[in-house]
């Protein structure tokens, strides 16, 4: 009887990791208009891979792309006659299981293009996989640098940290004035030391001063105990703060940086654009400055009033849409574009060629055009939280 | 480095620290009772700070009300868990009921993600506990100073029943000798459920007091803690509950210190914990006070 139990036992669990494996897969599924139409054949659908973090530490930036693609899919069904289907795979926040979910999407799935990831790290895993398998990998938020280098299947909609460091260095002497600054990195993710390491190096060129940064302290991914580095910060003569990094960990920054009493200035990137770092930081995240892609309140092109009112109706007329939601958005009209250019659906290296074509888009989060690495050269966003809302602070042109 | 600093640097310490002691006793409590690694226990102080949020967004109680019914509601969720995933492997080999513990682990988790979902909630955060002190330089939040007197009052409490109440001289009997304290009249299930019972209970009052001070969930959020606080308890001497305590303020003041004095070290935080468990394990297995068996419980 005992052991009747307990097989049974052991049986229940084996059975809700495979239960919960198979939801995942088949909740995106039940998102678009295909599921209904069993009678349809596989050759009407258009499958396009979405390789996001849904789960991890990555989960929000995630989920907020996947609206950005779902609102995309909405109002674009289909494409050449084809009705598109959007299959998203979790990449779980972790370099791993990123490399696994993209083999499922080429292998498995046998997507036509990939759209995604939020967060670099998890792009750069996926890279090889995307190049192995010929389709072409359109970044929505992943800005470091290595993600499209040395690899020809790899594009994004964004613009790349070498651009981003250089502005927020730019932000910190110009209107910051600060000569002395400390910064903290999160060590284990490609994207936070890239940009500090841009940073740094357009602060030392502004400056002068090889000794500008004062300090660079690391975390790692999932810490939540900051408080012996800003312990250090404090003691040390540093007017400003560069903080780049995911943003679960960026607020708890700002928090235990409040109650320790270290009152300097918060630089970040556009990672710090989600809802939580403000619910989570609270009053502590107030005058926090980062860069990011795109702002509501500047309409850039036709495609932003069509995507506001389109995410508006979605989400209610108060919800501001984050700057990687229009992204995504336009990573999948990108996809779309160049399927359409190409005239197929199947040939994967035709559409890459397509989409390397693609010159003065225009995109809900402004003017796509990829440079020869396969990266869009486009203006980046300074914005400001104030009043528990980012608010629009200024725009700087690519340089 | 200034004496302001170091205080600094200790106060952070030491609330850190609190909190890995209050989670390495549960681990050390069901070790000595059944020598059970309980790989679920990081997991069930994950639930018990959802319970607690989820009370205060969800139904609106008033701190004090939510965090009394996580406590309560956790050594429930706790006890059960012991009877659905380690009762019926009782008398198996220790192999089973240990992969069993991994099991629950990871069934919690995934369903934390699957019912509470992936992104992070941000933990309510009473008045009370965010008033920010300054003591000549030192500065100070009030859960940072609540959260090492709440876990040596338990700890306290704690001690005295296990020595001094008959329900604690019966933990005492079941740690030492299984058979024979069963056949000394003593209802071993029961002690086993109050033994989860309180281990879980000091899981969610970990939880609580965890969320307070790093205001974000996640559903896994139970995992790097739980493995901290494994290591705490194997340090200070597993089975020993005053081991725990000074296992996790070694573990806690550690980490912090290591930040402070060797900064370019600091991404080596994590890797801390493991060396600190190797060197004890080869230098002393039975953990710093190990032998001391008239803790045991």
């Amino acid at each position: 009887m005992k052991r009747k139990l307990a097989l049974f036992l052991a049986l229940v669990m084996v059975f809700s990791v495979f239960a919960f494996g198979c939801a995942k897969e088949e909740a995106p599924a039940g998102d678009t208009a295909a599921e209904g139409e069993a009678t349809e054949t596989e050759s009407d659908v258009v499958k396009v891979g979405v390789f996001e973090p849904m789960t991890g530490a990555n989960a929000a930036g995630g989920a907020l792309e996947i609206e950005g693609l779902k609102l995309a899919n909405k109002l674009y069904p289909e494409v050449l006659g084809k009705k598109v289907e959007l299959v998203i795979v979790d990449n779980k926040s972790d370099k791993v299981e990123a490399a696994n979910a993209a083999r499922r999407l080429v292998d498995k799935e046998k997507v036509s293009i990939v759209l995604g990831s939020w967060g670099s790290g998890l792009s750069i895993a996926a890279g090889p996989v995307y190049k192995d398998a010929q389709v072409a990998a359109i970044g929505t938020s992943c800005t470091n640098p290595l993600v499209t280098l040395g690899n020809d299947f790899y594009f994004r909609v964004c613009f790349i940290d070498s651009f981003q460091g250089v502005v927020m260095a730019r932000y910190a002497n110009d209107e910051v004035g600060a000569k002395k600054i400390a910064i903290i990195q999160e060590i284990s993710n490609d994207y936070s030391v890239a940009l500090s390491k841009f940073f740094t190096n357009e602060m030392i060129r502004l400056t002068g001063d090889e000794d500008v940064i004062v300090s660079v302290s690391n975390y790692n991914t999932g810490d939540q105990d900051f408080t012996a580095q800003l312990t250090n910060i404090k003691n040390s003569d540093a007017e400003a703060i560069f903080a780049p990094g995911n943003f679960i960990e960026s607020a708890l920054i700002m928090k235990q940086a409040k109650e320790l009493g270290l009152d300097l200035p918060m630089l970040g990137a556009d990672t710090w654009e989600t809802p939580e770092v403000i619910e989570i930081a609270k009053e502590a995240a107030e005058g926090a400055v980062f860069s990011t892609f795109f702002d509501s309140e500047v309409p850039l092109t036709e495609e932003t009033t069509t995507f506001l009112d389109a995410y508006r109706a979605e989400y209610g007329a108060d919800v501001e849409p984050a700057a990687v939601t229009a992204l995504a958005y336009d990573a999948y009209l990108v996809a779309l574009d160049a399927m359409e250019r190409a005239g197929t659906t199947t040939d994967t290296v035709a559409i890459r060629d397509a989409v390397a074509e693609t010159s003065m888009f225009p995109g809900a989060a402004g003017i796509i055009s990829l440079d020869e690495n396969g990266d869009a050269v486009k203006s980046a966003i300074i914005k400001v939280i104030e009043d528990g809302k980012f608010k629009y602070k200024a725009t700087v042109e690519p340089f | 480095m200034s004496i302001q600093t170091f205080m600094q640097h200790m106060v952070n310490g030491i609330s850190l620290g609190s909190l890995y002691a209050l989670l390495a006793i549960g681990y050390t409590m069901v070790y000595g009772i059944l020598r059970l690694i309980n790989f679920a226990h990081g997991d069930i102080f994950m639930i018990g700070t959802y319970i607690a949020f989820y009370a205060m967004t969800a139904f609106f109680l008033p701190w004090w009300a939510a965090f009394a019914l996580a406590l309560v509601l956790t050594a429930i969720f706790g006890i059960l868990v012991e009877r659905l995933a380690y009762r019926p492997l009782r008398n198996s080999p220790r192999i089973s009921i240990m992969i069993s513990a991994i099991g629950a682990s990871f069934l919690i988790e995934n369903l934390g993600i699957v019912v509470f979902g992936g992104r992070p909630k941000a933990f309510p955060i009473a008045p009370v506990f965010a008033k920010i002190f300054n003591f000549g330089g030192v500065t100070m939040v009030s859960v940072q100073l609540i959260i090492p007197v709440v876990t040596l009052v338990f700890l306290a409490m704690l001690v005295y029943i296990v020595n001094h109440t008959k329900t604690g001289m019966a933990m005492r009997a079941v740690s030492k000798d299984y058979e024979a304290a069963r056949l000394m009249g003593i209802d071993v299930d029961v002690i086993i459920t109050f033994t989860f019972g309180i281990g879980s209970l000091l899981a969610a009052l970990g939880g609580v007091l965890w969320g307070l001070k790093y205001p974000q969930l996640i559903p896994l959020m139970g995992m790097m803690p739980g493995l901290k606080c494994f290591i705490a308890a194997v340090v200070g001497g597993i089975g020993s509950i005053k081991g725990a305590v000074v296992g996790g303020f070694i573990l806690g003041l550690g980490e912090i210190l290591i930040v402070a004095l060797l900064p370019s070290l600091t991404g080596f935080r994590d890797a801390f914990a493991f060396v600190l468990l190797i060197v004890i394990l080869l230098v002393k297995p039975s953990g710093l006070m190990g032998k001391t068996t008239t803790e045991k419980v």
